[in-house]
């Protein structure tokens, strides 16, 4: 006995199966992307105030990326009204097109973004020290703004053995403009555009030091759900890229020859799947960029 | 209801014109197809069971070893100690004495094998999937090849699981919970490898798990909506299998948020952040080179908005495999079949908000607090609506007391007593003092032990004819249940009393050094209790082994029966014994509800549910509406 409604609906739902499978899947996709965003709220609310960075990640990058993702989403539902009208060859480009810009977003990210970020290192000062380092930190000139103090001389570490090495015993950084200059005005708010750290070099001793690391997970809570939510975020567009590769091969043209139906209903799931992740996107962006 | 109401079904329709149909003759299938990675939903059924009786009884026998330590604290285990030092290694049982790491490891362990690998694979899984696709009249599952990787996904886990034990440092020790910073920082000891630790292997079990019980739980929801047989409406379905859709529900979107804290408790240990450790943390004497700033209430949340769920998730099967044995056995219909049914839609939907009450002493404050409690107060009426129309159920019944029934009968007041006990627990004032307790124990064992696995042998009694062809032995069942039946009052009512007398539910040496452990009840001290706890439960052990021997026995040598031994009305019953491969030899028409035992007018005291309406049968419904009986 075969499995009835794989290709076609079932008359009272009007739904096939596949198409139910993925609506379930999506709604318990929801529920873990919302128990990551709920531990940032978490997180963030805990931290203290002023404390959670702000402009550390690359905007108009970050927006292309939106951009591509979005254009994507497009793609893919042309892909499938493609099929669903039986033009196999638009199929084929609108597919390619889906899947090239799902492998561009991670390049982006993989290549571009977090190395970036791996590289960048950012030491926070003791509590009772923050006037030694008044100059790179600028808080008097933030309490007469009434703006939140400053705690991190972040940038470039020069002396990289520092992280590892007891014998050494301060930092040398490279600092950003904001440490390079931080009674400037244009400081207090973060920069729109990436700006990189200048050759001013602040030489911090460890022992007046909190804590410092490069900027990977560990280095905050604000770095550990950047790293741990992106991650995931990229671990389901390479999901779907595989999937969408899968079905543009060879596979999907001999199954369009046999059940062109078929083909587009498994367009559809995967779109369905890849908008998810494209939404899931939306939310992280603001999130982890703007705000 | 009418017949008609079903859908129009051509199953064949969609064949493709260029056809695969030589595929349908799946005798010659080798072994290892048939069995090892099967697609059939009834072989995975089985193999989920198997797998999940083992890892119960594997999880109760570190419960056994335990017991010895409590009733007997710091003495050597005789007979197996020295061998068992062996096994687990160098921390574990030196000289047959148990180490309070080792300790701490079987306590943690007992609760996540008996729960993730133990319970649920066999309530959910393994009845689900061997049941319910019969029960809806469906030649499969939707997804048949998910559902074998569902099971892979869960052996790999319990491989995981099991692996863990021998690592250094042994098994996880954080509790079934892993409370946070303890899971964190545990092991981390100067020998710290960052993936072969007993903490981070349970997390990485963990992910295999909860995507077993996602890619099940899509399979068990989508099966329901699109497979049901012609006539077979919502209304019409067994209450087992609405049972199992809630079930479900609660899998799918209670299990991804731990998922979620998982994943970042993992990121905590290998990749060294801070999401559940907060910040100014000292270890040993010394800070912690962390950034801090992270949460440990955040990680209670996330784990407790599964874990509450997860209570329902273990019960809810168990109630749906009682109400078809009491239905079959009192040859009366169920009693409130709809009041059954919403009652179970609305105990899974309260069940996402009570989940605080487990987090009490938390300090969350009084706004939340007044918010679960009356959470927690509201779920406990469809609970009892369910239990209450049970009970009815036997009302005047002539009731047939064969071995399922009798597991079936004995649930009913032994989940009586787990959800009546749990009252003072909701209460925040009362819980206060009972916080983590043996009453606390006493309270969900009644629930999860005597109550869901009792349920689950009576669905093994039950279903075993379906399964094999054979019946299970009445006498040896009989023997299986009566000891059973005692030894777990003997074992989880006394720690109702150690809990009232205030003894703490982690302690390894049974409440020896507690100076209040001394007051008396019933001639015993509270720490005296632990001794008669402990032979009742390894007496519990021997008495798993009539029900081992039967059921391996029954297999090839138990009494042949006919296609529907027990005379019961569901489509399972009316597919030859063991099914074939897809189940029914023509599709099912179904003509009426699930319980119809003992209609008027009918010679047979049953009718089952793809029997066609009669002109006595329409009477009877017409003399039943107008009586006022649904």
């Amino acid at each position: 006995m075969e499995i009835p409604y794989t290709v076609t609906a079932r008359p009272d739902t009007g739904l096939w199966n596949a198409k139910v499978g993925i609506w379930l899947f999506l709604a318990s996709e929801v529920m873990l992307f919302g128990g990551l965003f709920s531990a940032y709220v978490f997180l963030r609310l805990d931290a203290d105030p002023g404390a959670w960075p702000h402009g550390l990640l690359n905007v108009p990058v970050g927006t292309m990326n939106t951009a591509i993702l979005i254009a994507s989403s497009v793609t893919v539902v042309m892909a499938w009204a493609s099929l669903k009208m039986r033009k196999f060859r638009a199929y084929w480009w609108y597919m390619l097109v889906t899947i090239l810009c799902g492998v561009i977003f991670l390049a982006v990210k993989l290549v571009y973004e977090w190395p970036q970020k791996f590289d960048h290192f950012g030491a926070f000062i003791k509590k009772d020290k923050l006037e030694k380092y008044e100059k790179y930190l600028g808080n008097h000139h933030l309490a007469e703004k009434g703006l939140a103090p400053r705690t991190e001389v972040s940038g470039h570490l020069h002396n990289k053995e520092a992280l590892h090495d007891e014998s050494v015993k301060e930092y040398e950084i490279a600092m950003d403009p904001v440490n390079a200059d931080p009674t400037n005005p244009a400081m207090d708010r973060p920069h729109f555009l990436y700006v990189p750290p200048t050759d001013k070099i602040a030489t911090i001793e460890k022992e007046d030091v909190e804590y410092a690391n490069m900027f990977l997970p560990k280095h905050s809570a604000y770095f550990a759900s950047y790293f741990t939510i992106t991650g995931l975020h990229g671990a389901h567009v390479l999901g779907g890229v595989i999937v969408f590769t899968y079905l543009w091969l060879p596979v999907g043209t001999k199954l369009y020859k046999r059940n062109p139906e078929h083909l587009a209903n498994r367009v559809e799931v995967a779109g369905l799947f890849w908008h998810f992740v494209d939404l899931v996107w939306i939310f992280v962006f603001p999130l982890f960029y703007l705000l | 209801m009418d017949a008609s109401s079903g859908l129009a079904t051509h199953p064949h329709a969609e064949h493709d014109p260029h056809g695969h149909d030589a595929g349908h003759d799946h005798h010659e299938l080798p072994f290892w197809r048939k069995y090892i990675i099967s697609t059939d939903h009834k072989v995975i059924g089985i193999q989920y069971g198997i797998s999940g009786l083992i890892f119960l009884f594997f999880g109760f026998s570190l419960m056994m070893l335990m017991r010895w330590q409590l009733a007997y604290p710091g003495q050597a285990l005789p007979l197996i100690g020295n061998a068992l030092g062996n096994l687990f290694g160098p921390g574990s049982m030196p000289d047959g004495k148990m180490t309070p790491e080792f300790y701490n490891s079987l306590g943690a362990m007992h609760g996540t094998i008996m729960i993730f690998l133990g319970i649920v694979p066999i309530a959910f899984a393994a009845f689900g999937n061997f049941v319910v696709p019969l029960q809806i009249g469906a030649p499969d599952m939707t997804f048949p090849k998910i559902n074998m990787a569902s099971y892979q996904a869960f052996f790999i886990g319990g491989i995981v699981m099991l692996t863990s034990f021998f690592v250094p440092g042994g098994a996880a020790k954080g509790g079934w919970t892993s409370y946070t910073p303890l899971a964190v920082i545990a092991d981390k000891g100067p020998t710290y490898d960052p993936f072969w630790n007993g903490q981070t292997l349970w997390l990485v079990g963990f992910i295999f798990l909860i995507t077993s019980s996602l890619l099940g739980a899509v399979n068990f929801i989508a099966t329901i909506i699109q497979l049901r047989a012609k006539g077979m409406t919502w209304m019409r379905l067994p209450f087992f299998v609405w049972a199992q859709f809630v079930t479900a529900f609660l899998l799918l979107l209670a299990f991804p948020p731990l998922e979620s804290a998982v994943v970042m408790q993992l990121m905590d240990r290998v990749a060294g952040t801070s999401f559940f450790m907060p910040s100014g943390l000292v270890v040993n004497g010394q800070a912690l080179h962390i950034s801090g700033g992270g949460s440990p209430l955040l990680w209670q949340h996330l784990f407790w908005f599964l874990g509450h769920p997860e209570v329902y998730v273990l019960i809810l099967p168990g109630m749906g495999i009682v109400a078809e044995i009491i239905a079959n056995n009192t040859r009366k219909p169920l009693w409130g079949y709809k009041s059954l049914v919403f009652a179970a839609l609305v105990l899974g939907f309260l069940s996402f908000i009570v989940w605080a009450h487990h987090m009490w002493l938390t300090g969350m404050g009084s706004v939340v607090s007044a918010f679960f409690q009356t959470t927690t107060m509201i779920i406990s009426i469809p609970s009892v609506i369910i239990l209450s129309a049970f009970f009815i159920s036997l009302w005047g019944g002539s009731i047939r007391f064969n071995v399922p029934m009798l597991f079936a009968t004995a649930f009913l007041p032994m989940f009586g007593i787990g959800g009546l006990t749990g009252i003072p627990l909701a209460f925040n004032s009362a819980d206060l003092y009972l916080h983590d307790t043996y009453y606390v124990i006493a309270h969900f064992h009644y629930i999860v032990a005597p109550g869901t696995i009792f349920a689950v042998f009576a669905g093994i009694y039950f279903w075993f004819p379906k399964a094999t062809g054979r019946r299970m032995s009445e006498f040896w069942g009989k023997v299986h249940f009566w000891p059973s039946l005692i030894c777990m009052n003997i074992i989880f009512l006394p720690m109702f009393l150690q809990g009232m007398l205030g003894m703490h539910r982690r302690w390894y040496d049974g409440g020896q050094g507690w100076t209040l452990a001394g007051e008396k009840v019933w001639g015993l001290s509270g720490f005296q209790w632990n001794t008669p706890i402990s032979i009742a439960a390894w007496t519990m052990g021997l008495a798993q082994i009539p029900f081992i021997i039967n059921f391996f026995w029954s297999i090839k040598r138990g009494q042949k029966v006919n296609d529907n031994p027990w005379e019961a009305t569901t489509l399972e019953w009316t597919a030859p014994s063991p099914p074939p491969h897809g189940n029914f030899a023509t599709t099912p028409n179904v003509y009426r509800g699930p319980y119809e035992y003992s209609l008027p007018g009918r010679e047979a005291d049953f009718t089952m549910q793809s029997e066609p309406m009669t002109e006595s049968d329409r009477k009877a419904y017409e003399a039943a509406a107008a009586a006022g009986v649904h």
